[in-house]
């Protein structure tokens, strides 16, 4: 059971811990919904330190207006939108 | 051959006509030298086979994507199974690709996709090869999220404002595909043909596909 829908309104932690991690500083903080659930992967933080990467975590893909993430300061047009792909520990339910 | 003929004030060296490989300078460099060499010595892999692996990630190119795109057109059943799992898609047209999930995702009259890596340089190389230098460069990493109208508009690449355009950032385990939208004009075309209209950019996003000769 995956801890979100597809739909559903998350935001992504506005954390700073050292050490590897694959979410993207421009969307920490920011609030996205979730487009696709594409399963539960090895955990990268860990994996990039030679443990195994368990437990897996889900994986997301979370749909951000370019407003939500630039306000305005961005070559885009009203529409745009950027994707990324975030595992679940870096998201809340808003 | 020389064709240096020009007599102007100058000391810089004429004696090659292209730069060679430069020196390693770089921390990456020399751990990557570091540790080639010592796969070797403890024979963990030889240097043939570090070549030959070189040599076979050389070889794909993105005429496999393009191939996976002209089928997409022509064979709604095989499109359909390329959204819903793009690797096993792929696998019957020959392409194996392993460890990562590929997503395929298609253009349409409303909706853009381009991709970009802005943490690294994720990319299909398992599908599309090896990538191009800019996908890895920090500009287009950089401005591809930010500014992607500008940088399309670079690639010449122009959208109406209704078109939506979408950038996935390929940031874990996921590489995404896009499959560009049919060409106007090719109702008649073969996929052989289809296939030929399919640049590599227009697999990334950053570029639709080509109008068949003669169109505008």
């Amino acid at each position: 059971m995956s801890r979100f829908a597809v739909g559903q309104r998350v935001r992504v932690a506005e954390a700073q811990p050292p050490g590897h991690v694959r979410t993207p500083q421009f969307l920490r903080g920011r609030d996205g919904v979730v487009l696709r659930h594409f399963g539960a992967f090895p955990n990268p933080e860990r994996l990039a330190y030679g443990m195994d990467g368990r437990p897996a975590l889900d994986l997301y893909q979370v749909l951000f207006t370019m407003d939500e993430v630039w306000a305005g300061e961005g070559a885009y047009a009203p529409r745009d939108t950027v994707t990324a792909d975030i595992y679940e520990s870096w998201l809340e339910a808003i | 051959m020389s064709t240096h003929t020009h007599d102007h004030d100058h000391d810089h060296d004429h004696t090659t006509f292209q730069p060679d490989i430069k020196d390693p300078s770089q921390e990456w460099e020399f751990l990557e030298i570091a540790l080639r060499e010592l796969l070797i010595e403890k024979q963990i892999l030889s240097a043939r086979e570090i070549a030959d692996e070189m040599e076979a990630w050389e070889r794909k190119s993105p005429e496999a994507g393009a191939r996976v795109v002209a089928r997409a057109w022509c064979d709604d059943g095989f499109r359909q199974r390329l959204l819903a799992d793009a690797n096993s898609a792929v696998a019957e047209l020959g392409v194996e690709i392993e460890s990562v999930e590929l997503i395929a995702v298609e253009n349409t009259a409303d909706l853009h996709h381009m991709v970009v890596c802005t943490l690294c340089s994720c990319y299909p190389r398992g599908l599309l090869g090896v990538p191009p230098l800019w996908y890895k460069s920090f500009e287009y990493r950089s401005r591809a999220v930010r500014e992607p109208r500008a940088v399309l508009a670079e690639f010449g690449t122009e959208l109406a404002d209704s078109v939506e355009v979408r950038v996935l950032d390929s940031t874990a385990d996921c590489r995404h595909l896009v499959i560009p939208a049919r060409p106007a004009g090719t109702e008649g075309l073969s996929e052989d043909a289809l296939a030929a209209l399919v640049g590599r950019d227009s697999l990334i996003g950053t570029a639709l596909a080509r109008a068949p000769h003669g169109e505008a």
